[in-house]
């Protein structure tokens, strides 16, 4: 095996090391390909599919996040079969996701065109906001399925374990055991996802009290009350035969 | 909600705890057979018996269709909304089977003692309309009483077969299960004997001789695949049979593993002998169950006979398989997502590159094959490679099996060689249109295949020929129409099986098929927007073009083919003044 690869990005000749993937080398020449559910610290599952690139002799598009490079490979990442595909998947989702706070997608959604209307009379994957726990809330309908919440609960980070998908096709989503509330589960609110998220569909509390218009005084008293309930329910469930109330 | 009694899970657990993740499908229908549904208690011990997170238990059990997480009725009637049965009067048996539950029901009744579901394609497509009572099949159902249908007296219905040939389907068709005795006196494992004899690479080099393709849709080379994995140096590999049918108008499998299941198994044997398995997994759709205890009971007579277990017919080679059963997913049928159920998780699709000769079942070199593929060896080691490349033409060598239904007069299983044109399956074999119709297309490969028209009914059904004409061969199915049918009433059945069945997991499929079947509905009543045509290309192209797998990137391939016959049918139609259709 040699040390090297060449191969060839929108026209430039680009030298990378084997196991390279398409991404990391057309970045090491300065050409950006968009991704939604890519992170550099979570296992890429190639699931957005916005980082797909033409490569010659594929027969179909190939997602730039996980395909290695190899000897000689031609690469587009720019052409107009790849745009298409890249608008028609931030079209869709701007009709099925609030993106209203995810910068990153809305300025993709600029620069290929994208249209919020492009589909008329198009279901919205809309959930309630689920407040179930003092750190953070769980806004559903601004959820882009990226996966990797789930992932940093489990082996990319936490080995919790507490949420997983539910549903299946268009009516996935994140989920824990038969929907209980988050501290009824195995999370220790280590608040890994909040941080992976990428478009605010996981928030910190205090955060999104904020934004309700709650001043900093009311969300200080309002956590505290939290913690000290919770405080209280452990302390009952530890002296059950006391018969105290709770 | 009455007690849940843990107790009567505990023998299964006790079984199947061991094992760990990978027994969780099988724990939870057996849970499920115990309590009717998953209730959380249960599906919290079920986990903890086998190690796997809670979280994960409940996305399993909410990702498979045939698994409830709330409880049922005592009785669930599964009645199938996909082309053949539809076209055969399926909605309007749903409607009365609705208003018998509603006439049954009980005063105070909190729980009906019978729920009817709208299902998937139950691969039952020459008994339509089908359905399912308590997983029992029914045929023809607009022909059934009410009354035998819940008590269970209805027939269950026999494979219809026919064909220029009969190679592969020998044993079928003759309204009973061939047994081990049958199967024996009619040169069954015959073939078995002859490989253990020989040397597993030349094995390997007769099925590459004999030029046999993949039969479940794929057509990749049969030959190939097992050379990849006899050739790798891992001690541990597997050999997995995939009876996941469920495409759309598909039955071949259910026919073949019915009417003549030790085949398979010796399909399966030769292969696991050929590559040196000493483990296979055969997993079947969920929805078979009659299928499932006919494999069930045909491997335990093959274990007793010695032809399974350890020292196979003294020849010192070891191999057993075990049965799987599926839970409601199509895409379990997809090779990496069958893999992952077999795991005991949510049959997502995995990235290929690696592909399963070198990353298969648990990360080992696996060869999966489907159920016509394997009933195929037996036959080359029966007759040769040689001969085997004298039937059918010399680019798709070998008999086929065509699975026909819709408007033609015999809906069957047809074993054809490869090369006879669609005109004489349809019309020496099937009888033809139904009296007074005629042909308007046929649907070849399936939910995810083309339309064929009137240009195309010479065309020879081979690989290359198919090819040429811009048409799939798919797994053998063919759906035909004849001039009544409202084409887009059968898309429109097509994008919500799609939409249904999508796994959600790349985002090119999971928001597409939502997206083509709102579109598909739009047209289907006559009032689809400006652009329509062009969102159902763009959603078209981009699920074929950037979809993780097969099932995405074949899920607008019916309606393509649909916009380029008849461009028409996607632009508003003209209305009379009292509302109809002009």
């Amino acid at each position: 095996m040699t040390d090297s690869i060449t191969l060839t990005i929108d026209g430039n000749p680009v030298q990378a090391a084997p196991g390279t993937t398409i991404l990391k080398a057309a970045a090491s020449v300065g050409i950006e390909i968009p991704t939604i559910c890519y992170h550099d610290y979570c296992t890429s599952n190639a699931l957005c599919r916005l980082c797909v690139v033409e490569v010659e002799g594929a027969r179909t598009l190939v997602p730039s996040c996980v395909a290695k490079i190899s000897e000689g490979m031609q690469v587009s990442t720019h052409t107009e079969r790849v745009k298409r595909a890249r608008r028609t998947i931030l079209e869709m989702l701007a009709t099925t996701v609030d993106l209203s706070e995810a910068p990153d997608i809305q300025a993709y959604m600029r620069e290929y065109g994208a249209r919020d209307e492009r589909f008329p009379e198009a279901e919205q994957r809309i959930s309630p906001v689920l407040d179930d726990n003092p750190m953070y809330i769980r806004d559903y309908s601004k959820c882009v399925l990226c996966w990797r919440c789930v992932q940093v609960c489990a082996e990319d980070a936490q080995y919790t374990y507490a949420i997983n998908f539910t549903g299946r096709g268009f009516e996935t989503q994140i989920g824990t055991f038969f929907e209980k509330p988050l501290p009824e589960t195995t999370c220790v609110f280590c608040g890994q996802c909040v941080a992976v998220c990428p478009t605010n569909a996981l928030k910190p509390k205090r955060q999104w009290l904020l934004e309700q218009g709650r001043s900093p005084d009311e969300i200080m008293s309002l956590t505290r009350s939290e913690r000290r309930r919770r405080m209280r329910r452990e302390a009952a469930a530890e002296q059950p035969a006391t018969g105290g109330k709770s | 909600m009455p007690e849940i009694d843990l107790a009567l899970l505990q023998p299964v657990l006790a079984d199947l705890g061991p094992q760990g993740r990978t027994a969780l499908l099988p724990a939870l229908h057996a849970a499920q057979e115990l309590y009717g549904y998953i209730p959380e208690p249960v599906a919290a011990a079920v986990g903890q018996a086998l190690r796997v997170p809670l979280a994960d238990v409940y996305g399993v059990i909410d990702f498979y269709a045939l698994f409830y997480r709330e409880p049922v009725a005592k009785t669930i009637i599964h009645v199938c909304g996909d082309p053949a049965c539809s076209m055969a009067g399926a909605d309007g048996v749903m409607k009365v089977m609705a208003q018998q539950v509603e006439r049954h029901r009980l005063p105070g009744e909190i729980q009906d003692t019978i729920q009817v579901e709208r299902a998937p394609c139950l691969g039952l497509c020459e008994h339509a309309p089908a359905l399912l009572v308590q997983g029992a099949p029914v045929p023809k159902a607009d022909t059934q009483s009410w009354e035998d249908l819940v008590s269970g007296k209805a027939q269950r219905p026999y494979s219809v077969v026919g064909g220029d040939i009969n190679l592969l389907t020998f044993n079928c068709g003759k309204g009973r299960i061939t047994n081990l005795d049958e199967y024996r006196q009619s040169g069954g494992y015959d073939s078995l004997r002859k490989a253990l004899a020989l040397s597993p690479d030349a094995i390997v080099a007769e099925v590459k001789a004999a030029g046999l393709v993949g039969r479940g849709g794929a057509a990749f080379p049969t030959g190939a695949k097992w050379e990849a994995v006899a050739a790798s140096s891992e001690p541990v590999k597997y050999v997995v049979c995939n009876a996941d049918e469920a495409e759309p108008g598909t039955f071949k499998d259910r026919v073949v593993i019915e009417d003549d299941p030790h085949r398979v198994l010796e399909g399966l044997i030769i292969c696991a002998f050929a590559v040196g398995a000493h483990k296979g997994y055969l997993y079947i759709r969920g929805e078979y169950q009659l299928q499932y205890l006919i494999l069930k009971a045909a491997i335990a007579e093959a274990r007793q006979a010695g032809i399974l277990g350890r020292n196979i017919l003294d020849s010192g080679f070891d191999f057993d398989i075990e049965l799987r059963r599926g839970a409601g997913a199509y895409i379990c049928g997809e090779e990496t997502a069958l893999f992952e159920s077999i795991e005991g998780k949510r049959g997502f699709p995995r990235i290929k590159p690696p592909f399963p000769t070198t990353h298969g079942l648990f990360g080992k070199p696996t060869v999966i094959n489907n159920v016509e593929t394997l009933i195929n060896i037996p036959l080359i080691l029966k007759i040769g490679s040689a001969a085997y490349r004298h039937l059918g033409t010399q680019k798709s060598p070998g008999p086929k099996l065509f699975c026909l239904s819709g408007d033609v007069m015999r809906p069957g299983l047809y074993e054809v060689p490869f090369g006879v044109t669609f005109r004489h399956l349809m019309d020496d074999l099937a009888g033809g249109m139904r009296a007074g119709h005629k042909f308007q297309a046929a649907l070849f490969g399936g939910a995810a295949g083309a339309f064929a028209v009137e240009k195309d009914l010479d065309v020879r059904l081979s690989f290359e020929d198919l090819r040429a004409a811009g048409l799939p061969l798919g797994s053998g199915v063919i759906t035909v129409f004849d001039e009544t049918r409202d084409m887009q009433e059968i898309l429109l059945r097509l994008g919500h099986f799609f939409a249904d069945e999508s796994c959600g997991k790349c985002y090119p499929c999971q928001m597409g098929t939502q997206r083509q079947y709102e579109i598909l509905q739009r047209i289907a009543e006559n009032r689809p927007l400006p652009g329509d045509k062009d969102r159902l290309l763009d959603v078209g192209w981009t699920m074929t073009d950037a979809s993780l797998c097969g099932l995405g990137q074949t899920a607008a391939s019916a309606v393509m083919s649909a916009i380029r016959h008849w461009p028409e049918l996607f632009e508003a139609r003209q209305t009379t003044p009292e509302g109809g259709l002009a």
